[in-house]
């Protein structure tokens, strides 16, 4: 598999690390109903198609990225720093 | 048997080999197979199960049956085919699954049993006792099936790994693959061109049609000498593409050093990582053998290994060769051993509206309906419109028609297609991103026809490259015969018709299978067994399947073939490992007192990648705990020096750096003064204990962070998450600095003392309060101190940069010892630590809380930060929590361990009685007692409660008394003094 990340260019996915799916992004703020705490940390898609999923290049530039996948074709769609996706923004 | 004036190997090289102790001679340019077939061998091995001998079915890396067994001691490597193990001076090498001989095998009297051994034989009878299975049965039954052997040895062996890029990589050099790799070459495409063959050219250097008016062989010479002057091409032979993989990844196999005999600094195999943006497929086709009765006789061949033997070794695999064809290729072998001067037997085609013609007898319409001979084939029994007859022959060359070799099709997902035209399978279009077939491969089989279509593929790649590619490719003409083949699968009559060679499985089991309802195909081969061996079903798939879908009566297509996985052939493991035995397994990161640890005799133990001292012994010590006992007196004495440059530092710097902190950490740092020092303790967000460390105010916006040994990696992974995703816009940079800085524990009532001979300023009472921080200079070079303490002791921690770390550490060390103390280790500072009711990763395991660790009231309640929320959650907090606990075993002197669990006293040991577990534990020399940390439920309630501590490994048990952690000092006032 390879990840094309905006620093560093096209790279094995060896260098990257995997988290998880990319609603981490959307930290619930101070005070948030339990419900969205549990649909935080806990609730996840599964879903056959395309995903978006969050690596950190953890063996090259240190960038966490938003990487968006199909988990059917394996086809790897765009590849976006997380800094830099919307849902991060305070 | 040689033929005089044919064959690609150099006569003047004559090579001698061995071959289970017997002394044979071959060529330079043999391989094993075709040496041993020159020397008129036969028998090769034995089968898996019927221990049946085997011979050579074909000439390449698919052979089922001529496995072997070369080289000798720790590398001894089982199941190597002869028909790819290259011919060198000393070669030697052994047959397989024989006792004890390869003549006179005592195991053969399976083959007598045989009615009795069918598919599922063994799970139907060696059911009962059940515990028979695993104890007799199976070592039993592994005993007499089974191949090679392997050493039992460490293979010590260079193996290597690499990688390599390019534009497109070509799979196989034939005239589909080197007309491919031409067209794109020129073109300026960096290609590279993979073969699995010692020599390129495929088919080409096998059989004899011309093209461009030259033998094919001249025509692929001149083909290579061209690619091998181009800049932008790299030919790789003896490189087998074993598997496709996710966006143009690819894995290849290359034998470097096994065909030599003196391999010198050569690995024995390479293992490959090529990326290509674009690949092209040309890796040919396989022929299929026919499934008559016993058609497993040594001496029965594939006709295109019989032309490879013939046209590329210039071995005739016999004397009398024998032709059993359901397709044109009948013909052409015949012709071409009978051009050689063989004696070709007869030519047997299945078909009945064919029209051939030779100076041979042939047969129409007909069939081998059995085989003969002892060790190997003396005659066949042929049946056509007339009747059986016997023909003399002692090689038979069958070919069933050609399976397209599309495996790497199939290896991510893609499913093949059937072409009714060529009965085989093709692959489905698109099957592999950026993957197309060609040739062969790719269902075309006349030369003419895998030239174009190598032109075309390269036109497909340069295209997808960006490239021009040339309008008309210049393709030479060459042989252009159609293919015509009518399916013949299954020859009934009396014996068994074998299907898998290697693994022993005939029509008969297939069928078995079908009746007992195992009628997936993907059943049938878990029950048959079929396409399990090191072949992995390249001969037998598709035969076995077809007598599948006739006995299910689904048809082929329906049937379906099993899921080809990577690898295309064996690889070992020693191969894809390589660099990666014994210390290659990890990388190992050391300090930079290393050396200086190792030289005084401590034994080094790891942590993470790192390596630390245990203990440094001293003379007339005899075990462990007496260097430790003495190295915590002196720090609780005198003085003690530790290298502690393994804790993660992080460098922390920005105008938001101190929000920053106080979002990651539960407690706040933004108040946290210039030269100021705070502990810290940091969650994840579900609520869990991260880590903890300290963290030091160097100026305003500019902090260094202390992480755990083990955590280092996952604290930065996670600082630069809470950052980069939940916080970009704050105006905070961070970087590790744990190499960069070598930083000392210096501990015990004489720290200060011992400083002060090392700094070049004074360190005066009153200047220095216990969590200050502040930059100092050893003979001017400029360091950093920090007022910290792990052991409970008046203790400090100087970092200077690592270049000086090996120089500090000796210094420190020696004015240590005039002082009455010296170095420690690791079991020292856990026994501090311990005795302290400090917590490592041993209490934050990733299962406790805050709460749990009695640090609740670090969660302030005045601001938000990562875990604060899920912390709350129920069940995380209350009486029903194991909590942190100090343990102390009545009888002081009695051991405990950590592992133990603990439960109320008189209550038995079991586990719905369980009241928490042991997490740490030492012998305290300074309260002469062993000690322990733990958890229990509700434990902070419990304190002078005693215990039943239960190890359930060394099966004792110890009553302790619950204590608070803290067992030394517990107010504090050395480190603070």
């Amino acid at each position: 598999m390879r990840i094309t990340c905006p620093l560093c260019g096209e790279r094995d996915r060896r260098e990257f690390y995997y988290y998880g799916a990319d609603d981490y992004l959307r930290r619930p703020g101070e005070g948030a109903a339990p419900a969205a705490w549990d649909a935080y940390l806990h609730l996840r898609d599964n879903p056959a198609g395309v995903t978006r999923d969050l690596w950190y290049h953890d063996m090259g530039c240190a960038a966490w990225l938003v990487v968006e996948r199909n988990t059917v074709t394996h086809e790897v769609l765009s590849v976006r720093l997380a800094s830099e996706a919307e849902e991060g923004a305070a | 048997m040689r033929i005089d004036g044919k064959g690609l190997i150099d006569r003047t090289r004559r090579l001698s080999f061995r071959f289970d102790g017997t002394t044979y001679s071959g060529f330079a340019g043999d391989t094993l197979a075709s040496a041993l077939l020159a020397n008129g061998v036969r028998v090769l091995g034995r089968s898996f199960k019927y221990h049946r001998p085997r011979g050579i079915l074909t000439a390449g890396s698919e052979e089922p049956g001529a496995l072997v067994e070369v080289l000798e001691g720790a590398q001894q490597t089982p199941n190597v085919r002869a028909t790819v193990q290259e011919l060198y001076d000393g070669l030697a090498a052994q047959s397989q699954n024989r006792w004890p001989s390869l003549k006179y095998d005592v195991l053969a009297v399976n083959d007598l049993l045989a009615p009795f051994l069918g598919a599922g034989f063994y799970y139907k009878t060696f059911m009962w006792p059940r515990a028979f299975w695993e104890r007799l049965y199976e070592p039993a039954i592994r005993r007499a099936a089974g191949l090679g052997r392997l050493s039992g040895k460490h293979d010590e062996a260079v193996y290597e790994k690499a990688f390599a890029f390019c534009d497109l990589l070509v799979i196989g050099s034939g005239p589909a693959g080197l007309m491919a790799a031409l067209t794109a070459a020129r073109a300026g495409a960096d290609v590279i061109l993979a073969e699995e063959d010692s020599r390129m050219g495929g088919r080409l250097l096998a059989d004899t049609g011309e093209i461009g008016g030259m033998p094919g062989a001249d025509w692929a010479a001149g083909v290579l000498a061209e690619l091998a002057a181009l800049p932008n091409v790299r030919l790789m032979t003896r490189t087998t593409v074993t598997g496709a993989y996710d966006h143009g990844t690819y894995g290849a196999l290359e034998r470097t050093g096994l065909h030599l005999a003196n391999p010198g600094d050569l690995p024995r195999e390479c293992f490959w990582r090529i990326v290509a943006k674009q690949a092209i497929l040309a890796a040919g086709a396989l022929e299929r053998p026919i499934a008559f009765p016993d058609n497993d006789r040594p001496g029965v061949m594939t006709a295109s290994a019989v032309r490879a033997y013939l046209n590329r070794w210039g071995v005739a695999p016999g004397r009398k060769v024998a032709i059993f064809a359901n397709n044109d290729s009948a013909r052409a072998t015949a012709d071409a051993l009978a051009a050689a001067g063989v004696t070709v037997a007869a030519l047997i085609d299945s078909r009945a509206d064919v029209s051939v013609e030779g100076p041979y007898p042939v047969y129409r319409a007909a069939q081998v309906v059995g085989t003969h001979g002892r060790h190997g084939l003396d005659w066949i029994a042929v049946r056509d419109h007339n009747g059986e007859r016997r023909v003399e022959a002692d090689c038979l060359a069958v070919s069933g028609g050609w399976n397209p070799t599309l495996h790497l099709t199939c290896h991510m997902n893609g499913r093949p297609v059937w072409a009714p035209g060529i009965a085989a399978f093709v692959p489905a279009p698109g099957a592999v991103p950026g993957l197309t077939p060609c040739g062969a491969a790719a269902g075309v089989f006349s030369t003419a026809g895998c030239l174009a279509d190598g032109a075309r593929a390269a036109g497909v790649a340069l295209a997808a490259l960006g490239h021009a590619a040339p309008a008309t490719p210049e393709v030479p003409r060459a042989e252009d015969g159609a293919y015509a083949i009518a399916p013949l699968w299954v020859v009934e009559g009396k014996g068994r018709a074998w299907l898998d060679f290697a693994n022993d499985v005939t029509v008969k089991d297939v069928r078995l299978a079908a009746q007992e309802n195992f009628a997936g195909v993907e059943h049938m081969k878990r029950y048959t067994t079929q396409g399990m061996a090191p072949d992995q079903g390249k001969n037998s798939n598709i035969g076995a399947l077809a007598v599948l879908a006739d006995a299910t009566g689904r048809g082929i297509p329906d049937t379906g073939t099993t899921t080809y996985r990577p690898p295309y052939v064996p690889v070992s493991i020693a191969a894809m490992g390589a660099g990666g035995r014994a210390e290659g397994f990890a990388p190992q990161r050391f300090t930079t007192s290393h050396d200086a640890s190792v030289a005084r005799g401590a034994p080094m133990i790891e942590a993470g990648l790192w390596y630390r001292p245990s203990y440094f012994p001293r003379p007339g010590e005899t075990t462990w705990r007496e260097a430790c006992d003495r190295e915590v007196a002196w720090v609780r004495e005198r003085v003690g020096v530790c290298d502690v440059s393994t804790l993660g530092k992080i460098d922390i710097q920005g105008r938001d750096a101190a929000r920053f902190l106080d979002l990651v950490y539960t407690n706040t740092f933004s108040t946290l003064k210039p030269g100021r020092v705070r502990y810290g303790l940091m969650l994840r967000e579900d609520g869990l204990v991260m880590d903890d460390g300290t963290t030091a105010c160097l100026a305003e916006n500019h902090y260094l962070m202390t992480t755990t040994t083990a955590g280092a990696g996952q604290v930065m992974r996670h600082l630069d998450f809470v950052h980069q995703a939940l916080r970009p816009g704050w105006d905070v940079h961070m970087i590790s600095v744990t190499e960069q800085w070598a930083q000392f524990a210096v501990a015990g009532p004489r720290a200060r003392d011992l400083l002060n001979s090392v700094l070049d300023q004074r360190l005066n009472p009153g200047e220095w309060p216990f969590m200050t921080c502040g930059a100092v200079t050893l003979n001017g070079v400029g360091a950093r101190l920090f007022r910290i303490s792990f052991s409970g002791e008046h203790a400090y921690e100087l970092a200077v940069p690592a270049r000086y770390g090996a120089a500090l550490f000796r210094d420190l060390v020696a004015r240590a010892e005039t002082m009455g103390g010296g170095a420690y280790g690791m079991e020292a500072l856990n026994v501090l630590r311990i005795e302290k009711g400090l917590i490592t990763h041993a209490e934050i395991h990733g299962r406790t809380t805050a709460f749990d660790i009695g640090l609740d009231k670090m969660v302030s309640g005045r601001k938000d930060c990562i875990g604060k929320a899920a912390a709350q959650r129920p069940g995380l907090l209350g009486p029903e929590r194991e909590q942190l606990v100090g343990l102390r075993p009545l009888d002081h002197e009695r051991a405990i361990f950590a592992g133990a669990h603990l439960y109320r006293q008189g209550e038995a040991a079991r586990r719905e009685n369980d009241q928490g577990y042991v997490t740490s534990v030492c012998w305290s020399p300074t309260m002469h007692s062993y000690l322990g940390l733990g958890f229990l439920r509700n434990g902070r309630a419990r304190h002078g409660e005693v215990v039943k501590l239960a190890d359930m490994l060394r099966k004792t048990e110890v009553l302790c008394e619950v204590c608070d952690p803290v067992f030394f000092d517990p107010e504090g006032a050395r480190a603070r003094g």
